[in-house]
């Protein structure tokens, strides 16, 4: 079996046990913590390394050839995920040490964000359609206890629509999976590519595609089934807040590039155009939805929703350089959008609010956060020469290449409303002074913890600005992979 | 020295320039000069070199995957820019540590202006239209930074993000334009465009790509309707407003349009729109420069009002309106340059930019005065400045226009009567005017209070440091001496420049005097009535009000309503909109979210089962139901009934175990005794447990009214309606599972176990039921923590 696929799951599971059983000295579960992330990270980079210079890897579990048994199977496009998640996992968890309080971690804070991590990477790594709803099950309750974790009166209330939304999504992912057994027959990812393509009623396949859209839309967040993120996601601590941006709904994304890819290639003209829809509706809803917003990370909130739309774009488009955009999108908006979400920690821990009507004078007070927060806005913007200009210019020149200018204008649009409510909090919280009242309090114990992690990513995202060559390459590799299958297909069968 | 270096070193310089100001102190403004200052070298080291056809490409790759390569193209054109930019950019960073001297900002503003000094190099620089597009959009960044430099003030603020969003708008149009460029002609990079032209004019997309250019270049450079942003973006501290917004960024839609008129150019669309929104700029920003009272604003909108004429001056499209607005663009950032340095100077002094404040200050401030009076000169048009030569070459352009010709001459000609007027008021008012008397003329739309001006003028004034009166004086200056011997430097260099704009070898010979010609006449007669404007502009007005008071009702109504007007509608009605939408689709009722999710599921699967499978009822299938299954399913049907139906919990519970049993039996029924043990065996314990929960509750109540509930039953039906049809179709078709025989096959030999169940949950997908165990296990801590965690109330 190949060890390099398992040591990703292997990792934050024990990392979990260790902090569980280290429950009772703090100290302890800290230093654990910190160490399984930056062990998990480093797994990731060298499945990623591995990938890159040997092809697809594949593991059999229990050595039970495919379809039979449980394959995982990690292309470029999952090794990508992976070391994003081993990325925000180390960063989060780093972050967390400074800014998470004794109670939650006394209440297993530590165990259930390596659990999280788990089920992100299980996500990423599983070559089968049922164990894929098993990740999801895995990280739809870690996240829910992580949710909730503390009890605050807004944290319950969030928890609520968030775990009644996503159990929908559960339910009708879980159906889909079903039905498309019973059409099938298998549950292999790369067995069903093979299979779907004999089924007698075509038709079918594509109606299950949709249970199938659905059903990760809702995890994506993407329009109309979004509701649960602005619900939730300003009411856990922000490094929860923050872990859950970067990761959760890019899982969502994941699972429908990869099942739009491999699986549900029978009548793209219909689904895919149909995503192409959506993508467009997510992105204005999302964008009008922050516009509309008064606090930091409600704002943030609402942007997620409206870059999902980017990276389903690309899937919509369905060219190689539209993919290659969309792994690009995926990449950068995970480490921009973590650390957007880890500053609003940083102004809320300073300013004692979330309000943007409460904070001012930071950049009076911290010109170096106000340089490091207008790094990941500005790529968030989509402003050049960082990350997210380039991840924009490339799904804009697949669009245009296609023809399909009216998405390539909602993308445009929507960019300039993304700087306007950059702005607005730049404006808000940086520029504005301070209100009266709210005197900047001079304790700064841990801040140093908090900004470690900041800074890294900004410097990152600046990097993969103006280096943006060695990313696009990767991710038109990535690209290529998913459009072209019958590598992966071969190398996941072809062991038997 | 290479090209990349001369463009990249700003960035470099910029990063450390707070500490270069933190340790050098008064003198960092010099130290930092220095940069820009020997960048000026570098480019004028090129003049040796300049010929008609010159041109110095480089190239780096950058992201090869999407065209895009750092390669800088200079040429004449660029060249001229270049030189503009470094030269004003040291003096005003020699300024600026004067003005800014003692200001917190100061440490940012050098960094900010270093940063926008490299980012216009780039832009004019640029050999690729994307990598152009990058230092484009840079500028913009900048400029907002700048303009929002002192950040307390809400209206900084609000000119910086108006600033932004109009730039930045244009921009995102101009990208789109680019793209399209290089998607016809197969290569972003500048040389390929420039030799392309005839395919992109002929291409079916090149209106939508010329009008998608202009719209950048035009928001850029301030054309009329998109004019406004500039003359509120005197906010910024007037060095900022004399770099950025009048000598160099607010030219770069002028580049572009220069740039790219041998590609885009020589076309029915083009000529009318280019030539049109310049023509409306230069004549509306002339009359409404008139109207201000600050002196920063009056300068703003001449600006406005020369990027119009330069505007329409490509938009003629011939080699005279060429020479003439390269010429114009060298002359006005000069002239203009010095103006607003010395407006600076003014306020720093005098403490007020009120023009009706100001005056006598030539005693006080004698070197500002002269630069302010030379600067004047070459504005109005005088000889023997090089704003003389201009004037002439300009109205020889307009004279030749290849259409319309008499009316592009009238507007110019009123225009720049107007300008001369403004000359007056900014150049030689304040230094000469005996009185400071409050001016009779009200105030005028589209002016804003002047900060400051409430009281009098507050300080003695005394003259400008060195720092600060160097700037205008080396500028002014320069427009005397190039006045005087125009055939050495700006003959070769609006050559140059011009022969770049019209893609073949262009010679311009620039001569101080040339005869009385009608042109000469022209001239003459605009300087006359300018003149005669500026002395009696009070009575003027005064006439105007009583002759023509459509004209000053009109100037009202377009400061008030015009574009401006639709800026805040377009912001308002996009805040009312985001809220209305907002709290129409995240309501916050957990109901409606499940009630959009449903109908989505619904629609979207209905009607993709419809339109994709032939959806009929299965015929023949209900032959084999035995009468007990029919039993079963009725008997569960009235359970989930009952359940919905029953007021009493206790009920509604049992009801939900009598589904659950029933399940199970069906699971019997079909041969799965083992999962029909588990479920019978869950079945049972929920009931348990939900009886025991239940004595906890409140007592039951419906909350929902009737028709909510019945919206809700309807929802529901439809989503059990579309599962059921699902499943029908499904089954239609025998299951052939490709797995099952494998696991009978290897359960014992292989696996060693004889229940297959247990097998396949250990061993064949024994990682599925890791992931549950940890489900589980993750559930165990969640409600231990639910349970004894409640930060809330440990707070109180």
């Amino acid at each position: 079996m190949n060890l390099i696929l398992v040591l990703p799951l292997i990792v934050p599971l024990a990392t979990a046990i260790l902090t569980v059983l280290a429950g009772r000295w703090r100290w302890a579960q800290r230093w654990l913590s910190a160490l399984g992330a930056a062990a998990l990270l480093a797994a990731a980079l060298a499945l990623l390394e591995f990938v890159r210079r040997e092809g697809i890897q594949v593991a059999y579990i229990g050595n039970w050839p495919a379809p039979y048994g449980i394959t995982l199977a990690a292309d470029l496009f999952s090794a990508i995920m992976l070391v994003l998640a081993g990325l925000m996992g180390l960063a989060v968890a780093v972050y967390s040490l400074a800014s998470m309080d004794p109670a939650r971690e006394r209440f297993g804070y530590y165990p259930l964000l390596h659990i999280l991590l788990m089920g992100v990477c299980g996500a990423f790594l599983t070559g089968d359609i049922f164990n894929l709803y098993v990740w999801f099950e895995v990280m739809l309750v870690s996240s829910f206890v992580l949710v909730a974790l503390g009890g605050e009166r807004a944290q319950l209330e969030g928890a609520i629509k968030y775990v009644t939304l996503n159990l929908m999504s559960s339910a009708l992912f879980l159906a889909a999976v079903g039905s498309l057994y019973g059409v099938a027959g298998t549950l292999n990812m790369a067995d069903l590519a093979v299979q779907l393509h004999q089924v007698a009623q075509p038709g079918l396949v594509t109606t299950l595609s949709i249970l199938f859209l659905v059903a990760f839309g809702i995890k994506s967040a993407i329009f109309p089934l979004f509701f649960w993120l602005p619900a939730s996601y300003h009411t856990p601590p922000v490094a929860v807040s923050a872990i859950f941006a970067g990761l959760l709904t890019k899982v969502g994304v994941y699972a429908l590039i990869r099942v739009f890819t491999l699986l549900f290639v029978q009548d793209v003209a219909f689904t895919h155009t149909l995503i192409l829809i959506l993508a467009g509706l997510t992105m204005v809803t999302g964008v009008l939805g922050a516009v509309a917003q008064n606090s930091f990370r409600r704002i943030l909130s609402f942007h997620i929703v409206s870059q999902i739309g980017y990276m389903i774009m690309g899937l919509g488009l369905f060219t190689p350089l539209a993919l290659a955009g969309s792994v690009f999108y995926i990449a950068h908006h995970i480490i921009v959008k973590t650390n957007l979400f880890l500053i609003s920690g940083v102004t809320q821990r300073l300013g004692g609010s979330d309000y943007l009507k409460k904070l001012g004078g930071f950049y009076a007070a911290y010109p170096g956060l106000g340089v490091l927060f207008l790094i990941p806005a500005l790529s968030l913007a989509g402003i050049p020469p960082l990350s997210g200009f380039w991840a924009k210019l490339t799904l804009i020149v697949a669009g245009l290449d296609t023809g399909q200018y009216a998405i390539v204008a909602v993308a445009l649009g929507v960019s300039l409303l993304t700087l306007f409510s950059m702005t607005k909090i730049w404006g808000e919280v940086f520029w504005k002074p301070a209100p009266a009242r709210a005197a900047l309090p001079a304790s700064q114990v841990g801040l140093a913890g908090m900004i470690l992690p900041i800074a890294v990513l900004a410097l990152l995202t600046l990097s993969i600005g103006l280096l943006a060559e060695p990313l696009l390459a990767l991710s038109t590799a990535a690209a290529e992979q998913l459009l072209n299958p019958a590598a992966y297909i071969q190398t996941v069968l072809g062991g038997r | 020295m290479d090209i990349v270096i001369a463009v990249l070193s700003g960035f470099l310089l910029a990063v450390i320039a707070p500490w270069v100001h933190r340790v050098g102190r008064r003198s960092a403004g010099w130290l930092l000069a220095l940069l820009p200052a020997g960048l000026t070298f570098y480019f004028a080291a090129y003049l040796r070199e300049l010929r008609p056809d010159f041109v110095v490409i480089t190239s780096y790759p950058w992201v090869p995957g999407l065209g895009v390569s750092l390669s800088f193209y200079l040429d004449g054109l660029s060249l001229l820019f270049a030189l503009l930019i470094s030269g004003i950019g040291t003096l005003v960073v020699i300024y600026a540590g004067g003005y800014l001297a003692g200001k917190p900002q100061l440490g940012r503003f050098y960094a900010l202006v270093l940063m926008f000094m490299a980012s216009m190099l780039g832009l004019v620089l640029a050999g690729n239209a994307i990598t152009l597009f990058v230092f484009w959009e840079l500028t913009s960044l900048t400029s907002y930074l700048l303009i929002g430099l002192d950040h307390e003030r809400e209206k900084a603020r609000a000119a910086a993000l108006q600033a932004l969003l109009v730039t930045g708008g244009g921009g995102l149009a101009l990208l789109a334009g680019l793209v399209l460029m290089g998607q016809v002609t197969g290569s972003l990079e500048l040389a390929a465009l420039l030799s392309n032209g005839a395919a992109i004019r002929e291409h079916a997309l090149y209106l939508p790509i010329l009008l998608l250019i202009l719209l950048g270049a035009f928001t850029k450079s301030a054309q009329v309707p998109f004019h406004f942003w500039l003359p509120n973006a005197m906010e910024a501290p007037t060095p900022v407003s004399a770099y950025l917004h009048s000598a160099t960024m607010v030219k770069a839609g002028v580049y572009l349009l220069a740039r790219l008129s041998p590609v885009l150019g020589d076309t029915e669309a083009w000529h009318y729109l280019v030539t049109g929104a310049g023509m409306a700029t230069m004549l509306l920003a002339a009359l409404l420069a008139l109207g201000q009272t600050d002196l920063k604003r009056i300068l703003a909108y001449s600006t406005v009002s020369t990027l119009g004429a330069l505007t329409l001056l490509l938009g003629l499209d011939t080699t005279l309106s060429a020479k003439a607005a390269m010429l114009f663009l060298l002359v006005h950032a000069l002239y203009k340059g010095a103006l607003f340095l010395v407006a600076g100077a003014v306020d720093h002094e005098a403490g007020t930019r009120d023009i009706r404040r100001l005056g006598g200050l030539a005693r006080a401030m004698p070197i500002t005065a002269a630069a302010a009076g030379l600067a004047a000169l070459s504005m109005a048009g005088l000889p023997p400045m090089l704003g003389f030569i201009n004037k002439e070459l300009l109205y020889e352009a307009k004279l030749q226009a290849p259409r319309a010709a008499g009316l592009i001459t009238a507007t110019g000609v009123a225009a720049n009567m107007l300008l001369v007027a403004v000359a007056g008021l900014v150049g030689i008012r304040p230094f000469w005017s005996r009185s400071n008397a409050p001016d009779a003329r009200p105030h005028v739309p589209g002016t804003s209070e002047v900060p400051g001006t409430s009281e009098a003028v507050h300080k003695e004034p005394h003259e400008a440091p060195l720092a600060m009166w160097l700037g205008p004086a080396a500028l002014a200056g320069l427009g005397l001496i190039n006045g005087l011997f125009p055939d050495a430097l700006p003959s070769a260099l609006v050559s140059a420049a011009a022969s770049a704009v019209r893609g073949k070898p262009t010679v311009v010979e620039l001569a101080l005097w040339h005869g009385i010609s009608p042109i000469f006449a022209l001239s003459v007669l605009t300087v006359i009535v300018g003149a005669a404007i500026y002395v009696g502009r009070d009575p003027l007005y005064r006439a105007a009000q009583r002759f023509v008071p459509w004209l000053i009702t009109g100037l009202r109504v377009v400061g008030h309503w015009g574009p401006e007007g639709g800026y805040d509608l377009a912001l308002r009605g996009l805040n009312s909109l985001a809220t209305t939408q907002t709290r129409l689709l995240q309501s916050g009722y957990l109901r409606f979210y499940l009630i959009i999710v449903m109908l989505t599921t619904v629609g979207l699967g209905g009607y993709t089962l419809l339109s994709r499978t032939g959806l009929t009822w299965p015929a023949g299938r209900s032959s084999d139901v035995r009468l007990y299954e029919i039993l079963i399913g009725l008997l569960i049907l009235a359970a989930t009934l009952l359940a919905l139906l029953s007021t009493s919990r206790l009920t509604v519970v049992a009801a939900l175990g009598v589904v659950g049993y029933g399940v199970a039996l069906i699971f019997t029924l079909f041969g799965a005794p083992d999962l029909a043990m588990t479920q019978f065996a869950i079945e049972t314990l929920t009931v348990f447990l939900f009886v025991l929960v239940l004595y906890r509750l409140p007592r039951f109540a419906y909350y929902s009214s009737r028709r909510d509930r019945i919206r809700d039953a309807v929802v529901a039906l439809a989503a059990g309606a579309l599962m059921t049809a699902l499943v029908l179709v499904v089954t239609s078709a025998p299951l052939q599972s490709r797995l099952t025989p494998y696991f009978v096959a290897n359960a014992v030999p292989l696996a060693r176990g004889r229940n297959i169940d247990n097998v396949i949950l250990v061993d064949f997908r024994g990682l599925d039921t890791l992931g549950e165990i940890t489900v589980l296990a993750v559930a165990g801590i969640g409600v231990y923590a639910l349970l004894k965690l409640r930060l809330d109330e440990k707070n109180k």
